[in-house]
């Protein structure tokens, strides 16, 4: 049933949720430190023993590729409920904050991704907008 | 009217379904028509998101863009916390764990670098707009990072209330630079493998943009940079308020 799959994607996310927050206040910081990778995590390995063992057939399987399939429309309302207001009049200092940040960060990520095994890049994608009108 | 906007209001999420919807598909057509498919449709949707965020929140003068008007209230429950960090779970679905334990140092010393470098540039700039003491610093560094670890250093070291604004602010331009930013860049800086998106994530931290800019870019990096970028809130929080203010107290006395 599709909603077993949408149940262990919640029960992998609230545990990697709480599991985040123990960290963060053992760490004594207000903030949860990885919840959501550690859910990540969580949900790799559970559904590759479920399916290794039959225990997840193809209709709980669509409970999780439901929400993933969901993801960019979530980014969207995410990207319509920001304060862009707030950081557009936040003023030069904030503004020249944020870019300098922004710009040293994609300037640095050719020299982390060097380290160690180099990546091996995706397949192209073929036509994407057809294929993300499908998703949709 | 009055009826229209009561019943917007009581099925939010039904409006945001149907709003977001319809910002797709004006996503794909303008992709098709304007850049031939080179910008991505959902990039495009993002851009307009922002767009209307930043008209919503001129009109309505609220925090939170579109979602500010009552009938379109439904739109921060779809885009909010809850779910997109469920939506972001569900891409791991299928990942193989291999790839991600092979990137780990890099994602890894990504995070430590990231927060390091946004600290170090936050409070350059502060200092070249004449903030002098170590509190305000270290919480504009901070925002520098993401919009939430400016507010929690801001608070744990004292800072005033103007300059925790300014960090916020800080924080929420790096987060809309990331997103609008991420697909133009990306093929300058390599991000079309598992590995770069590891380091993206670790190195630009701010979640709601490297959620937004990976969608925009190519849908299968989102589980691999949110896998890091998740870290980096919480590894600013840690060294905000300590080592970093103790350090720029340090330099600056005081």
């Amino acid at each position: 049933m599709v909603i077993y799959g949408v149940a262990a994607l919640a029960v992998c996310m609230l545990a990697g949720t709480l599991l985040g927050e123990l960290l963060g206040t053992a760490l004594g910081v207000d903030a949860n430190v990885g919840g959501v990778g550690f859910a990540m995590i969580l949900l790799i390995l559970v559904t590759h023993q479920l399916r290794r063992r039959d225990k997840f057939p193809e209709a709980s399987e669509q409970g999780v590729l439901f929400w993933s399939a969901m993801y960019i429309p979530i980014v969207v309302a995410m990207a319509s409920a920001q304060n862009v207001v707030k950081a557009v009049t936040g003023g030069p200092m904030a503004i020249l904050a944020g870019l300098g940040a922004t710009a040293l960060g994609f300037a640095v990520v050719p020299a982390m991704a060097r380290i160690g095994e180099p990546g091996e890049p995706l397949e192209p994608l073929t036509t994407p907008t057809s294929d993300e009108k499908q998703k949709a | 009217m009055d009826q229209f906007t009561s019943v917007m209001a009581d099925n939010g999420l039904l409006v945001a379904f149907a709003v977001v919807g319809t910002l797709m598909l004006a996503g794909g057509w303008l992709s098709r028509k304007l850049t031939r498919g080179r910008l991505q449709g959902s990039a495009i949707a993002i851009l307009l998101g922002l767009v209307l965020a930043y008209w919503g929140g001129t009109v309505t003068d609220g925090q939170h863009g579109l979602a500010d008007f009552a009938a379109l209230s439904g739109l921060s429950l779809m885009g909010g916390a809850m779910l997109r960090d469920f939506a972001i779970v569900s891409t791991a679905y299928g990942v193989d764990l291999k790839v991600i334990r092979r990137a780990g140092l890099s994602g890894g010393l990504s995070i430590l670098l990231g927060v390091l470098l946004s600290f170090v540039v936050g409070a350059v700039v502060a200092a070249l707009f004449g903030y002098t003491d170590a509190r305000s610093l270290a919480t504009i560094g901070a925002g520098a990072a993401t919009y939430i670890v400016g507010p929690v250093t801001g608070t744990a070291v004292g800072a005033s209330s103007d300059v925790i604004a300014l960090s916020v602010a800080a924080g929420l331009v790096k987060s809309v630079v990331v997103m609008v930013g991420t697909p133009l860049i990306a093929p300058l800086i390599g991000l079309n493998n598992p590995k770069s998106a590891m380091a993206f994530g670790g190195l630009l931290g701010t979640t709601s943009g490297v959620a937004g800019g990976l969608a925009a870019t190519d849908k299968r990096l989102v589980p691999y940079g949110a896998m890091t970028a998740t870290f980096y809130t919480g590894v600013g929080c840690l060294l905000g308020p300590s080592l970093f203010y103790v350090v720029l107290r340090a330099i600056v006395g005081g």
